[in-house]
């Protein structure tokens, strides 16, 4: 079983992998797997929990009830599944800092958690504005030849490699 | 029997779980839940992101599609337009660009312990769907609907059956992934 405790898969393994995750997930739940609505649906639940009721009438959340639903579920999964992972490896650690980033930006977390915590509002609000994510659209979508997911897809890695490059070309040292 | 199993929520609620608990483990080991792995895709240092996902598309294009035509599967193309595809696309970008993680890679990298993952990508995601609530009465009347496409796929785009499209991605997309190889990236 050394395979379970392996640090690394190939890269094509794990692909596969998931190429037939997806099969299962159209047969036996007849959806499509992403992850981004789940973050959409907690926001609602966690705004609710201040503002009450009337957060339910917003027309976004008519749309995408705040409530538990199948890819929810699969995000609370993701979690479960990259800890057992991790835990069989031994790689599970507290980190704040990823080495790559200390490289060039050094080692206060402050920095890093803000420049996280930025990345992830433009992160929520484009995957919303665009209907889905790397999961939704660059693998659901792509393999059901879907244009949404290809022109996503796209968007994600021009917007992608552009903004990586500036931040690491241009203002890491 | 299937459509049986598709209405019962608490079973589908129960297979969602599952479903995500094996994308977790398999995004851990491909190095997709690490930072420094997705930024290195991003720079061009590292080819493991687009190995995974290229390996994914292709196994899941041509299984779902043979399900398909099998009766065992529906698609369920997303709508989209250039307004909300390319303009959020883009958006989107940004974020990977600068979080160095996706919505499902950040759930992984918080199950792994990387606490940048949670307390600024998962923070800051909540934050960003919510804002998008906030304008989306606005948006869905104006720029989300720029350049609409609907639920189109490329085979009726190109007016074809599906069989003529998937065989030619699915060579075009592994004479890709054997490029990368023979370069050595």
């Amino acid at each position: 079983m050394g395979w379970l405790t392996a640090a690394r898969w190939s890269p094509y393994a794990v692909g596969v992998g998931i190429g037939l995750l997806s099969c299962i997930a159209f047969v036996f739940s007849d959806k499509p797997i992403g992850c981004s609505t789940a973050f959409a649906r907690t926001s609602g639940m966690i705004e609710r929990l201040f503002r009450g009721n009337k957060v339910l009438d917003k027309s976004y959340y008519k749309k995408f009830v705040p409530s538990v639903d199948w890819e929810w579920m699969v995000v609370v999964g993701i979690v479960i599944g990259a800890f057992i992972s991790s835990q069989l490896s031994g790689q599970f650690q507290f980190q704040w800092l990823p080495s790559k980033w200390v490289a060039s930006f050094g080692l206060t977390p402050v920095a890093r958690w803000l420049v996280a915590l930025i990345g992830g509002v433009f992160m929520g609000l484009g995957a919303r504005w665009g209907g889905g994510c790397t999961s939704g659209h660059g693998i659901s979508g792509t393999l059901q030849l879907a244009v949404s997911g290809w022109l996503a897809a796209m968007s994600f890695f021009v917007g992608g490699i552009a903004t990586a490059t500036i931040v690491y070309k241009l203002l890491g040292t | 029997m299937l459509s049986a199993i598709h209405q019962r929520k608490p079973v589908q609620l129960f297979i969602g779980l599952g479903i995500g608990i094996v994308f977790g483990f398999l995004l851990q080991k491909g190095g997709a839940t690490q930072y420094d792995v997705i930024i290195g895709q991003l720079l061009f240092t590292d080819f493991t992101v687009v190995k995974i996902m290229l390996s994914a598309v292709i196994t899941g294009m041509v299984g779902v599609h043979l399900l398909r035509s099998l009766g065992l599967a529906q698609l369920h193309p997303k709508p989209g337009s250039w307004g909300s595809s390319a303009i959020g696309g883009l958006i989107f970008g940004v974020g990977f660009g600068t979080l160095g993680y996706c919505p499902g890679t950040v759930a992984g990298a918080v199950g792994q312990g990387s606490l940048d993952a949670l307390f600024g990508g998962v923070v800051g995601i909540l934050i960003g769907a919510g804002l998008f609530a906030v304008f989306y009465p606005r948006l869905s009347q104006g720029i989300l609907r720029k350049g609409d496409f609907g639920e189109l796929t490329l085979p009726q785009l190109f007016r074809v059956q599906p069989w003529l499209i998937v065989p030619p991605v699915a060579i075009a997309l592994t004479a890709l992934l054997l490029l990368l190889e023979k370069v050595g990236l």
